[in-house]
Parts: structure tokens; C-alpha cells; sequence
């Protein structure tokens, strides 16, 4: 997920010059980019000590706080497009960050491993827990504490009234579009609120 | 010039002027204290301890003003004086300057050392190499009026009366001491500052900074601070202003022409400050519940617990150097701050006039008395007018104490926006 190829196949949903929030935006470096390569601008959100110093470093905008807390700092549709890349199967609170996302943001873009891919279905089949290149924990030690597919995710984005207006998955650095939930192991959604 | 380590400080060896004697040893062979004379006659070596990346001895200066200040409160402060220092070098462009402010009981002595000794109250940070690098920024400390460490102050000759300020000492606003800092930038030549950074008050008025003087100010860098008072630390302020106040020897602010100082007050309101910027924690770690003696004596009045003992000694050592108007001044200025009072309580729209800063908002966990949530107005009101504002929440157990120390997340994050600063090149 961390790949730069994956990262700027996801950049290309920003729309130029938007406004951005960087929900558990890692070490800045998908701000970093947009505002290099289409004008944008915006925070990032960031727990990790690390995480908010390296953003600093590379000159993003960051703002050190826990998710889990939710998104009061933030007034309604305040931002184009806010994105939540890989974070969020570590939240406790998956549906209320959804929402939020689609509150604070006109566009909602969020990406996280597709638990359906193939080699994992496999590896349920024979009866284990799947260890892969996007899934790299065991079991006991994962920090994904929400584990879901592409297709669970279609469902919960109705739940939320969430208008899906563009989705693919991403397997080896292409984009995926016929089959994403059997074939890719990242899940990517574009969507605005209702 | 020679230095020898001795823990992270060195003891620095250096002469004003000739004469020196041949003979080092006869300094060295000294107690190491503080500012130490070669005991050899006539001559001039001295040994101060000063600390790695220092920017090392450093004389105070003074600047006067004839024009007077006007001040919030619609009185004017008449031909005053600043003390201030200077560290690194101003560019060619005048674009790299960084001025420092202080908060309640410290003064224009950021960094480096004194010629008695006394190393700047935020030496941590700046110096060459340091985080705010002396190497590439200009840096100016400044002492605010009606502080007690040589800039015009309630301990001076008011011209217009010919007698001693006291309890007359008009009473300054942070706005006012922004305004009084901005006057002597002016004077240094300082355009536009690259950036203006404080903690706790010394943060209120780096915020101040950019809402009074928009154009003179680039970047804002607040730590451990506040977008005002609550109720609760206003009361902190007032019980030791009575402290001061009802001291016999306070005299009304008069007390310099009867020969006293209300030290009893002093040392008290210095009690209860100092309990406000420790965590619980801290406080829990360095002294528990131990004891002073080996057993407890069952008196009411003597000192039982090692808290209190620290407690005494610190309120001893600030009654014997800090002024008693000053305290009740400066904790006034500290409760009068508040920039969306004029908006209506909306700090969003008060900061409307700050768009073109960057900002650098810091809060430590444990700071119960300028916590992480009144960081966070902060933020929320930048992010409303989509201001730069980077945010770190240290996870520290210090408490406001924290933001003088040198925690290495806090000052990586102090760094890496203070190279960012630098990166921009000053234009």
C-alpha cells in the first residue's frame, strides 16, 4: 500500500488545486505530491510522533491528533476531498469516520486491503489466517482490527448513504477493475455524501 | 580560551581584557561555581560554566525610547527602556530574524552565558546547531516593560513624578509589549521577522504577534500555550497577587521607600505557580511522600514532607530576585489576554487577519494548566481560515514545566519547522 506506484494511481482521484485532508496521512508523503503535482493543498492528521515529525520535515502540514476522537476540529464540507488511505482497518470506529469523512469532505476517497483477494481466500480455505505482502501480521499481533472486502465495503457505503462514484482495486502497481474483490489486494473508493 | 567538559556543561575560561597571569592552574585549582575570578592580582581570567553549542558569552544591551508607548488601557508609558540580546547575525536581506518572548519570570537572557554565570532560560534551544540555530537565524531576546530584569519597570523613576513607580507602573497588556517589541525591531532594523516564538505567555504574544502586526511577521511558533485564561488558572493568578498584596510589606506597591520587600508574598505566590506547572506525576516521581527527617516530628508548622522543603526553597529564591509589582503585572497581563474578545468570543475570526503565517502550535499531555485542548482552539480557529498550522501533542510527563526542557520529540518537531523556515530562504 505504501508503494509509490499505488500512491499516485490514488493521487489521480484529486481533483487539481483541491483542498485536502490526509486522514492518517504517515510520513506526508501523499500531500507531499499533490501539492507538488496538482496544486493542492490541506493537513495532514497524524497520531504517530514519528509520523507528524517526518511530515514536518518534508514541509506538509500536519496535525497531531487520534482519529478515534473523531473530526470536531473540522466544520462541515470544509475540505474538496478527504482521504483515508490504509487506516481505515485500524480504527475502532470504522462507520462514524466514514461518516465524518463524508461530512467534513465534498469527496471521500479511502483505500484499505482487500481481505477477498484470492491467495487470502486460499489461505481461509486451508483453514489459516492469511500472512501476505498487504496483510503482513499474524492473527494475534495485527494493528487491523477491522478486516473487510471490496464488496463489504459497497455494502457499508449504502448503510452510510454514501454515493460511490468511482472504485478499483489495485494489484502489483495496476489498477483492477474487472473482478477487484477476487483480484486485488487493495480496495479503493471515491465517493461524495448524499 | 580553553575549555574542559564537566557533565553537558563546560567551564569556559576567557578574559574581558589584559592583564592575564601565566598561570592557569591558580583558576583551576578554584571551587567550580558559577562565575569564578582568577585569584592571581591584577589579573583580568575569568571561568564561567557555559554548555556545548552555546552561543557563549553574552552582554545584555539597552535601548531607549523618548516616544511614548500607548497602551491599552489608555495610559502611555513615557521614556522607557529595553533590555534585549542578540545572538547569530542579521543577513544582508534582514530576513532572518527570530524574536524570542518570555514568559512570566524570565527576561531577555535566552542563551548563551552571562559574565556572573547565568545561562539563558532557553539555552536548550538556541544556539549554534540548535534547533533555532544561532548559525542561521538572527536571534533577539527581549526583556518587556514593567518586568524587573532592565527594561523600564515599576522599580524605576517614573520622569513624571520623579519618584518611583510602584504601585503606579501602568498596567501593560500583552498587546502592549507586542507593540513595544515591535518599536524596538524597528530600531534594530528588522523589517519583517521570519518567525516570533514563546511558551506559555511568551506563545500568548507570539500569537499577538501576528493578529497586531500582521505584515512585520512570517511565521508564528507557540508552545504551551493558550487562546486565554479559564476561570481556573485566573484564580491560580489571583490567589497569589492577595498573597503579595496582603504582605505587610507590600505597602501598596510603595514598599521600595520604606527599605522592604513583601517577601513573605513573594515566596508564596511562587509556591502556588510552581505547583501549577508540574503534572501530578512529576511531582509524584521526584519527591512521593518522603520525608525530610527519618521520622515524622507531629508538628504543624515545620517542614514533615520533602515537597515542602522544595516548595520553601524555591519561593525563597524567587522573593530574592523577582519584583513583587512585577508579578502582579505580568499575571494581569496573562489574564487580560484574549484576541476574540474584540470578535465576539469567535477566535476564528479574530485569527481572519493572520492568513498569510505559517504556524507551529505545540501542547505537552500532562500540562494541566495550558493543555492540549486549548491548543487545539487554537488550531481549530487557523484551520477555520485555512492557515498553515502544523500541530504536536508531546506525550510528556512534565507538565507546562515541559516546554523549557529539552524532550527530543519536541524539539525534533521545533527543528524540522525552524529548518523549514530556513528553507524558504528568507526571502
Amino acid at each position: 500500500m505504501s508503494e509509490r506506484k499505488d500512491l499516485e494511481l490514488i493521487a489521480e482521484l484529486v481533483p487539481a488545486g483541491s483542498r485536502v485532508l490526509d486522514l492518517g496521512c504517515g510520513n506526508g508523503e501523499l500531500l507531499a505530491h499533490l501539492r507538488r503535482h496538482r496544486g493542492c493543498s490541506g493537513y495532514g492528521i497524524e497520531i504517530a510522533d514519528a509520523n507528524v515529525l517526518s511530515s514536518v520535515q518534508r514541509g506538509v502540514d500536519v496535525i497531531q491528533l487520534n482519529l478515534e476522537d473523531g473530526l470536531a476540529l473540522f466544520d462541515d464540507d470544509s475540505f474538496d476531498v478527504v482521504m483515508q488511505l490504509d487506516t481505515l482497518q485500524h480504527l475502532r470506529n470504522t462507520e462514524r469516520m466514514l461518516k465524518e469523512t463524508a461530512r467534513v469532505g465534498r469527496i471521500g476517497i479511502v483505500s484499505f486491503p482487500n481481505f477477498a483477494h484470492w491467495p487470502n481466500r486460499l489461505r481461509v480455505l486451508g483453514g489459516r489466517m492469511p500472512v501476505t505482502r498487504v496483510l503482513p501480521y499474524q492473527w494475534y499481533d495485527t494493528p487491523n482490527i477491522r478486516v473487510g472486502t471490496y464488496a463489504d465495503f459497497e455494502v457499508l457505503a449504502r448503510k452510510c448513504g454514501l454515493q460511490v462514484t468511482d472504485s478499483f482495486g489495485l494489484q502489483g502497481g495496476r489498477v483492477v477493475r474487472r473482478w477487484p474483490n477476487l483480484v486485488a489486494s487493495v480496495a479503493v473508493f471515491r465517493f461524495e455524501g448524499r | 580560551m580553553t575549555q574542559s567538559l564537566t557533565g553537558r556543561g563546560s567551564w569556559l575560561y576567557f578574559a574581558d581584557s589584559a592583564p592575564i597571569c601565566s598561570d592557569l592552574r591558580a583558576l583551576q585549582q578554584m571551587p567550580l561555581k558559577g562565575d569564578t575570578a582568577c585569584p592571581v592580582p591584577a589579573c583580568r581570567r575569568r571561568r564561567v560554566l557555559s554548555f556545548m553549542g552555546s552561543v557563549g558569552l553574552v552582554t545584555p544591551q539597552q535601548m531607549s525610547f523618548s516616544e511614548p508607548l500607548p497602551l491599552k488601557s489608555g495610559a502611555v508609558l513615557a521614556d522607557y527602556a529595553l533590555s534585549y540580546e542578540t545572538y547569530g547575525t542579521l543577513n544582508a536581506e534582514r530576513s532572518n530574524a527570530v524574536l524570542v518572548c518570555h514568559a512570566l519570570n524570565a527576561s531577555h537572557h535566552v542563551a548563551g552565558v552571562h559574565a556572573d554565570g547565568s545561562v539563558g532560560w532557553w539555552d536548550n534551544l538556541v544556539g549554534p546547531g540548535k534547533p533555532l540555530d544561532t548559525g542561521r537565524f538572527f536571534v533577539v531576546g527581549v526583556n518587556n516593560p514593567g518586568s524587573c530584569f532592565g527594561s523600564t519597570g515599576p522599580m524605576h523613576v517614573n520622569p513624571a513624578t520623579g519618584r518611583i513607580y510602584g504601585a503606579d507602573f501602568p498596567v501593560c497588556t500583552v498587546e502592549d509589549w507586542v507593540d513595544a517589541q515591535a518599536r524596538l525591531m524597528q530600531r534594530l532594523g528588522i523589517e519583517q521577522l521570519a518567525a516570533v516564538v514563546g511558551g506559555s505567555l511568551g506563545g500568548m504574544q507570539a500569537l499577538a504577534w501576528t493578529l497586531r502586526h500582521p505584515a512585520r511577521v512570517r511565521h508564528c511558533v507557540a508552545v504551551a500555550t493558550a487562546p486565554n485564561l479559564s476561570a481556573q488558572n485566573i484564580a491560580f493568578n489571583e490567589v497569589a497577587r492577595r498573597a503579595i498584596v496582603t504582605d505587610p510589606d507590600f505597602h501598596g506597591g510603595h514598599f521600595y521607600a520604606h527599605g522592604v520587600v513583601p517577601r513573605r508574598g513573594l515566596r508564596v505566590a511562587r509556591m502556588i505557580g510552581h505547583i501549577t506547572y508540574l503534572s501530578d506525576d512529576a511531582m509524584d516521581a521526584k519527591f512521593g511522600r518522603a520525608l525530610r527527617a527519618a521520622e515524622l516530628g507531629y508538628s504543624t508548622q515545620e517542614i514533615e514532607f520533602q515537597i515542602e522543603s522544595y516548595l520553601r526553597h524555591q519561593g525563597d529564591k524567587f522573593s530574592e530576585y523577582f519584583d513583587a509589582n512585577t508579578y502582579l503585572l505580568i499575571t494581569r497581563a496573562l489574564d487580560y489576554f484574549d484576541p476574540a474578545l474584540e470578535c465576539g468570543g469567535d477566535l476564528a475570526r479574530a485569527f481572519a487577519v493572520a492568513r498569510q503565517h505559517g504556524f507551529l502550535i505545540v501542547s505537552f499531555s500532562t500540562d494541566w494548566r495550558f493543555s492540549p485542548a486549548r491548543s487545539r482552539e487554537l488550531v481549530k480557529a487557523l484551520v477555520d481560515n485555512r492557515i498553515a498550522v502544523s500541530y504536536a501533542e508531546i506525550d510528556a510527563p512534565h507538565g507546562h514545566d515541559a516546554f523549557l526542557l529539552d524532550d527530543p520529540r519536541y524539539h525534533g518537531v521545533m527543528r524540522a519547522y525552524f529548518d523549514r523556515i530556513a528553507g524558504e530562504g528568507m526571502r
